[in-house]
């Protein structure tokens, strides 16, 4: 067994998960990054997408929103500002805001700004429902 | 008699009134636990996010960043936090007392001011009275980061547009269940960060992704969001702390009413008996006589 890494996920409306792991997988804003015990400190910006941890042989995965990760040798602290277990999604919430993004889309043309808002949006229903399992 | 039918309607109703009060004063003190719980819950947050703020504003020239660039204010917008129902007390009319203080205040001086109300009652008072951005209503039933994500994109993008030059948070500041201080603050330019109280030995030197400036950039929107939920929590929390002790006085002055309607009650059936035994001594004399 590999030695402890310890892993927090802080959002604003509690701790989502707070305890030892193997290994953490991080969307980082520069790309996916892996982080296992004894990588050397680092500050990360984090953006929409997938963050799984691996636990006795068990991955775990949150879609989490925009934040940012603080890597010291044993411990690893999530900093995001919502942070949802996969199997917690509320996939309805998750269609129907893919649904109101979608209809967006059609309706505004591509200079507008809320062009660019909704296809935003729109991505990041399409990767809940991604990590909820259920595309 | 009359007179003591309706004084017994008028006790009914008032005690009907009283387990309506009673009931929105225990309402109200479950949600200001849960408001209360969710302060408590962000705390960790924002001080880990002060923390890493602190850490990476040492070593990065904030002063050059677009959010804490100081323009001569000639325009302003202001954020109003109201809640979204009223029976709360004062809590609304002092809130929004302060907001036209200060906005009058502000217009003397020539200011151009814009406004985005958060919470109905913000919302209904200046609908008319004042150039609205954004309002956001009905809000406080169920809120969570997105809603201040929210207000802070009709916030940040069109300060760094340089739409307006100022921005101000007004809201409820919560001490306690029965005190809660309408406070307003300066949100943009944000006053410079970081500095005095880091510990130097707990700082760590990082390997930062992106580079520290670009992470700067992420993290100072998030920290005005911080500070966006943080007003949000303790307004929610002020409402419900100001119902609650509002709720509390109707109750006990629906009873203190309760009490007085009875005496009176009780006083008109006494004189009511007190005539007709009058009455009745009176129509025996009567028939004595003759």
């Amino acid at each position: 067994m590999a030695e402890e890494l310890l892993l927090e996920i802080v959002t604003p409306e509690k701790l989502a998960y707070s305890g030892t792991v193997d290994e953490v997988t991080c969307p980082g804003s520069e790309g996916e990054f892996g982080v296992l015990r004894g990588h050397a400190s680092l500050l990360s910006a984090i953006k929409f997408g997938e963050l799984s941890y691996l636990k006795d042989g068990k991955r775990v995965s949150y879609a989490v929103n925009t934040g940012y990760a603080e890597v010291t040798g044993s411990k690893v602290t999530v900093l995001v500002e919502t942070a949802e277990r996969a199997d917690q999604i509320d996939v309805d919430r998750a269609r129907r805001a893919k649904e109101a993004a979608e209809q967006k889309l059609a309706k505004f043309t591509k200079e507008d700004p809320e062009y660019d808002r909704a296809k935003i949006a729109l991505e990041r229903a399409e990767a809940r429902l991604k990590i909820a399992g259920q595309h | 008699m009359a007179a003591l039918r309706d004084i017994k309607r008028k006790i009914n109703a008032v005690q009907k009134t009283k387990q309506i009060t009673r009931a929105m004063n225990m309402v109200a003190a479950a949600k200001l636990k849960s408001a209360q719980q969710r302060m408590e819950n962000f705390r960790p947050y924002a001080i880990k996010f002060m923390d890493v703020l602190n850490s990476l504003a040492l070593r990065v020239d904030t002063r050059a960043h677009a959010l804490l660039a100081v323009r001569d204010p000639r325009r302003i917008r202001v954020i109003l936090m109201t809640s979204d129902r009223g029976l709360c007390g004062s809590f609304n009319t002092n809130l929004i007392k302060i907001a036209e203080q200060f906005m009058q205040a502000k217009r003397k001086e020539g200011k151009e001011l814009s406004l985005i109300p958060v919470g109905r009652k913000a919302r209904d008072y200046f609908r008319k009275k004042a150039k609205v951005v954004n309002a956001h209503a009905d809000v406080f039933r169920r809120f969570d980061m997105s809603l201040a994500i929210a207000i802070g994109e009709d916030a940040i993008p069109a300060f760094i547009a340089e739409e307006y030059d100022e921005l101000y948070l007004i809201y409820s500041e919560f001490h306690n269940v029965g005190v809660q201080k309408p406070k307003v603050v300066r949100l943009l330019p944000l006053p410079s960060i970081g500095g005095e109280d880091v510990d130097i030995d707990k700082r760590i030197d990082y390997i930062y992704e992106p580079s520290d400036e670009v992470l700067l950039d992420q993290l100072l929107p998030m920290y005005l969001r911080v500070l966006i939920f943080r007003a949000l929590l303790e307004t929610s929390a002020g409402e419900n702390g100001a119902r609650m002790v509002a709720m509390d006085n109707a109750t006990s002055n629906c009873d203190e009413m309760v009490r007085s309607l009875t005496l009176k009650f009780n006083k008109a059936r006494q004189a009511a008996i007190t005539m007709e035994l009058m009455d009745i001594v009176g129509g025996t004399e009567a028939l004595k006589a003759g």
